[in-house]
């Protein structure tokens, strides 16, 4: 389950553990969580928490809430966020944290059965009422990375250099995930970057590149800095970029 | 008589079970002839997810299969349906009776389930159905587009503008599925059906790609790779991998290489009539 660290002049207050669906927050009384300070509204903001995800609302509050410094009316709750408050901060520490959550289950799919969908899909709406706000301001806070985490790519820049041929002495930073080299119809490869290294397919044409004077075959083949590939009568070099 | 979409459908697949799972639970099937891909996720404990994957592949492939064998997709009763959409409702009724049945008849399959998307190309159409997160996107020029909207929380949420598409990518609950095969007595398919023009390249894929990869880089590598299908749907594969590969991957490429009209004419008729 998800808690809310508060604290004032980095000095914790209190803890307040999300087990339920609505945590208001507020100058008032009957606020879950009350912080008598007249810079905090009567009712300021409003976290809703469905199943892994806490969703934080500013009630139109009339001094707003900070997540991680920056203001946002709507915004999901990531792991370690900082929400500000008046003077008051409150860390939301999420109980499995993102990234490293226990990887067998976490991607597990699941039926979430139609009467409790419809409750889940109810109890957010009526936590966010009918306000259509535009979210662009909270998809600036930049949420961490978290499931679709891009590869961790290969360590070393690469290019190719350009060595016979109109082009020649031209060079190819290989930046992307893949790049395709060649003529379209005749010959084409691509040479892919992976975690471990480069990677030069073919892809189409009747001839096979050519590495270090070697044809190869339909396999993925791994790049060595200052291999020569030949490519539709191109000669070309590849090599590795420090830093 | 049955046209034969052998010649104008280049169909491709690929599936893995990813670096964390030890079991595939999805299940593809393809029939180019009678224009059929079939993928489906399953769920469960021990093996059920594959068993429930299973059953709902094979059901659809052999039923569809033998039905088409008199019939054509295009032909329409008098609910002015054409039987395409009758076969897939029908089919998917039957996967999710079969499946609903094994699970509660045998208690190691209790509770299994599948997501499904199914995709009958004829007539220069394609209909298209499915049940949970699994998806098909459509690469047509330039414009890469995903064609199904998953019966997921995160999708609802979106829908109801809770949560961005942006803010999506990071919510953890990307793995609830509102609606899948097997879990109650019913299932209700969500079927559509497009036009399809030659050059189009389909894909059906589980979310183990989808969820891995950005929607940009499958584009990108569908794109760049699009004269190497096989190439293409390995390549899929291996970047969910090279991002954790957390989950099963699969996919299934369909591309369009000539136009498949439906012979209607009155010598067509004359002629499956003396068959």
């Amino acid at each position: 389950m998800a808690k809310l660290i508060m604290s004032l002049d980095n000095a914790v207050i209190r803890e307040v553990s999300l087990d339920k669906e609505r945590f208001t927050i507020g100058r008032k009384a009957h606020n879950d969580i009350q912080i008598d300070n007249l810079a905090v509204s009567g009712e300021h903001a409003l976290i809703v928490t469905i199943l892994n995800d806490s969703f934080l609302e500013d009630l139109g509050s009339t001094n707003g809430t900070l997540v991680n410094g920056n203001p946002i009316k709507k915004h999901i709750l990531q792991h370690n966020d900082v929400i500000e408050i008046g003077k008051y901060k409150l860390k939301y520490v999420s109980e499995q944290p993102t990234g490293q959550a226990s990887v067998a289950d976490f991607e597990k799919t699941m039926v979430l059965r139609a009467p409790m969908a419809k409750a889940a899909m109810e109890a957010t709406q009526s936590g966010f009422g009918d306000t259509q706000v535009s979210l662009s301001a909270t998809t600036q806070s930049q949420p961490p990375q978290v499931a679709a985490a891009p590869a961790k790519q290969a360590e070393n820049m690469a290019a190719v250099q350009i060595l016979t041929g109109p082009s020649a002495g031209k060079e190819l930073e290989l930046t992307k995930n893949l790049t395709t080299l060649g003529k379209p119809g005749v010959q084409v490869a691509v040479i892919t970057r992976r975690p471990h290294g480069y990677f030069i397919t073919h892809v189409e044409g009747a001839n096979f590149p050519i590495v270090n004077g070697k044809a190869l075959d339909a396999q993925a083949h791994q790049l060595n800095d200052h291999d020569v590939v030949e490519l539709a009568g191109v000669k070309m070099e590849f090599f590795l970029k420090n830093g | 008589m049955m046209a034969n979409l052998g010649t104008v459908l280049e169909v491709v697949t690929a599936t893995d079970p990813g670096m964390v799972r030890s079991h595939n639970e999805d299940s593809i099937g393809t029939d180019a002839e009678i224009g059929l891909a079939v993928l489906a996720d399953g769920m469960g404990g021990y093996n059920a997810g594959e068993v429930a994957s299973g059953i709902a592949v094979a059901m659809l492939t052999t039923e569809m299969r033998q039905a088409l064998e008199a019939h054509e997709p295009h032909e329409t009763d008098g609910s002015g349906e054409p039987l395409a959409v009758k076969l897939i409702k029908e089919n998917s009724g039957k996967a999710n009776a079969a499946i609903y049945q094994t699970a509660k008849s045998q208690p190691q399959y209790a509770g299994m389930g599948t997501t499904l998307v199914v995709a009958l190309f004829y007539d220069n159409r394609m209909t298209v159905g499915h049940i949970g997160d699994s998806r098909l996107y459509r690469l047509r020029g330039d414009q890469f587009e995903q064609i199904t909207r998953d019966h997921s929380l995160l999708q609802e949420q979106i829908d109801s503008g809770m949560i961005s598409r942006e803010q999506a990518r990071y919510s953890q609950n990307k793995n609830l599925v509102t609606r899948a095969v097997g879990i109650d007595p019913e299932v209700e398919i969500e079927v559509h059906t497009y036009d399809v023009e030659p050059g189009d390249i389909y894909l059906l894929c589980s979310d183990g790609l989808s969820d891995m990869v950005m929607d940009e880089d499958i584009h990108a590598t569908l794109a760049m790779l699009q004269a190497n299908l096989p190439l293409a749907a390995k390549q899929l594969v291996q970047q969910a991998n090279d991002s954790g590969g957390r989950d099963n991957i699969s996919v299934i490429l369909v591309r369009v290489l000539e136009a498949f009209e439906a012979s209607t004419g009155w010598f067509a008729k004359f002629k499956a009539w003396f068959r």
